[in-house]
């Protein structure tokens, strides 16, 4: 398999990580999903720093993000598929 | 490919892997043979760091406390001094103090483990008697400990900790699944492990107490965990934690909340065992192998400072962004799976996993690259942290003294 360009860890997340430097707007990813290795193909509407989460699916406020099947906090401004997510528009549910 | 992590129990030889280092007089096995230079207290870093300067082969540890200090955080004081000169890691021992008082509490403390240990007071004798006095001593102990040999040993005898900083969403990915992989496939067979940052599994809590190894130790971690939440965030917050937790760089890596960052930390803990009981701060584990929760900060210094006065040998280092801690008298060995960091940081990288972001390599290679890395460090091959002189000792202080 060549390298990917985001990986996802859970099957139910929303968000996966983009893995690769210099991903840049409308590049056609190669997704995997690191619990069992299954892949498909994004694209992402942005450009995005490695290490940044990208949305697997249009989100609206008040949605929980999933990722690690786990809820890591809620979605606080619309995010489009393959949008970038972060600080802009997800915020956590403590402190 | 197969990245899942049962692949682990079916590789054998890791467990009876060998090690040279020092067995020392309480059985406990060390990686280093330091003469420590300790000081009771602030105003004695003086003289310790001229002890220091004038015998070679010792290493003072200055740090920023010891006066006025009363009840828990004393306590808390004592145990970090009484254990980090009892640390394996510590051959000998000198303890230099303003007053005698404390300074034979922390010598007795230290001498309970067989080792060479004497104290020192400034009191009554100033600075340059003192810093004689002791130099002579030190200078005795190196004699005395330089030429010990290391004996074989066996690699699941050390007590391994570990602790991830300036992490990022690949260290949830590559570096601290690669941590578990390894106490997967050696805390079942003697190893004693330590995880901590009690603040940082907010939000992958239910997870952790679901790890603990009984509904008592399930209920002590719950305790410690939602305490820290009340005394010390809930208590003293001035904002979301927003640029604290998760921090600034933990931001610029792409973690966004401190739920995300805290089960990518909880990766670190791997997925067959359980942890078999919570330790104070510094406190040394007593429950005979196993994994361990210690109640710490979730600064790097801090926590390894702790988890080194505790009694554990070796630390394991997962990081994103590249955060560049070492101890002085414990070996710290950095992990990294950011690619970007390996390219621009390649300096502090002990063990490089980046391959797994590119799925070159599996979570289980990586675990064995980092047992190697752990056998390396153990028969004696520096650290990137100790090659760079990283030497951060940084007591943790409860609140403020008298």
């Amino acid at each position: 398999m060549s390298a990917p360009h985001l990986l996802v860890h859970d099957r139910g997340d929303n968000v996966g990580v983009v893995v690769v430097e210099g991903l840049t707007a409308g590049t056609d990813m190669l997704c995997v999903v690191t619990a069992d290795n299954s892949d498909f193909r994004l694209s992402v509407r942005q450009d995005v720093p490695i290490g940044h989460k990208v949305a697997l699916r249009n989100l609206k406020p008040g949605d929980a993000v999933i990722k690690y099947g786990q809820d890591i906090g809620k979605v606080v401004a619309d995010i489009a598929t393959g949008e970038h997510v972060h600080v802009h528009n997800l915020k956590t549910k403590r402190w | 490919m197969n990245v899942d992590s049962k692949q682990a129990s079916a590789e054998p030889s890791a467990a009876q892997r060998k090690i040279w280092a020092w067995r020392r007089e309480n059985g406990r096995v060390g990686v280093r043979n330091h003469v420590a230079i300790l000081p009771v207290d602030d105003i004695s870093n003086a003289a310790c760091e001229s002890v220091a300067a004038n015998i070679q082969g010792t290493l003072a540890l200055p740090h920023a406390y010891g006066r006025l200090q009363f009840g828990e955080d004393l306590e808390l004081h004592f145990r970090t001094m009484i254990g980090t000169g009892s640390n394996p890691n510590v051959a000998a021992c000198i303890v230099i103090g303003i007053e005698p008082g404390w300074t034979q509490r922390i010598v007795e403390g230290i001498a309970r483990t067989g080792k060479p240990v004497a104290g020192f007071w400034i009191e009554g004798n100033g600075d340059i008697a003192t810093i004689a006095a002791a130099s002579r001593k030190a200078k005795e102990f190196v004699h005395l400990t330089s030429g010990l040999l290391r004996t074989e040993c066996d690699l699941t005898e050390l007590w391994v900790a570990a602790k991830c900083g300036e992490s990022d969403t690949t260290t949830g990915l590559a570096s601290c699944p690669t941590v578990g992989n390894m106490y997967d496939k050696l805390v079942p067979h003697g190893l004693y492990g330590c995880f901590g940052e009690t603040s940082e599994l907010t939000g992958a809590e239910h997870l952790a107490a679901a790890r603990a190894a009984s509904p008592a130790v399930r209920d002590k971690f719950m305790k410690t965990w939602q305490a820290y939440q009340s005394d010390v965030i809930e208590a003293h917050k001035t904002s979301d934690l927003s640029e604290s937790q998760p921090t600034k760089g933990n931001i610029a890596g792409g973690l966004t909340t401190i739920e995300e960052k805290a089960l990518g930390n909880l990766e670190k803990i791997g997925k067959q065992i359980s942890f078999i009981d919570v330790l104070e701060p510094a406190e040394s584990p007593a429950q005979g192998p196993g994994l361990y929760f210690m109640d710490t900060s979730s600064a790097a210094a801090e926590c390894c400072t702790l988890q080194a006065a505790a009694g554990y040998v070796v630390h394991i280092f997962p990081t994103g962004q590249g955060n560049v801690i070492g101890n002085p008298i414990m070996p710290v060995i950095k992990v990294t799976g950011n690619p970007r960091t390996v390219r621009l940081m390649s300096e502090h990288v002990d063990v490089d996993v980046s391959g797994v972001v590119r799925r070159e390599i599996t979570i289980d290679q990586a675990g064995e690259s980092l047992i190697d890395a752990i056998v390396a460090t153990a028969n004696g091959r520096l650290t990137a942290a100790e090659a760079l002189g990283h030497r951060e000792f940084v007591m943790t202080k409860l609140y403020r003294s008298a």
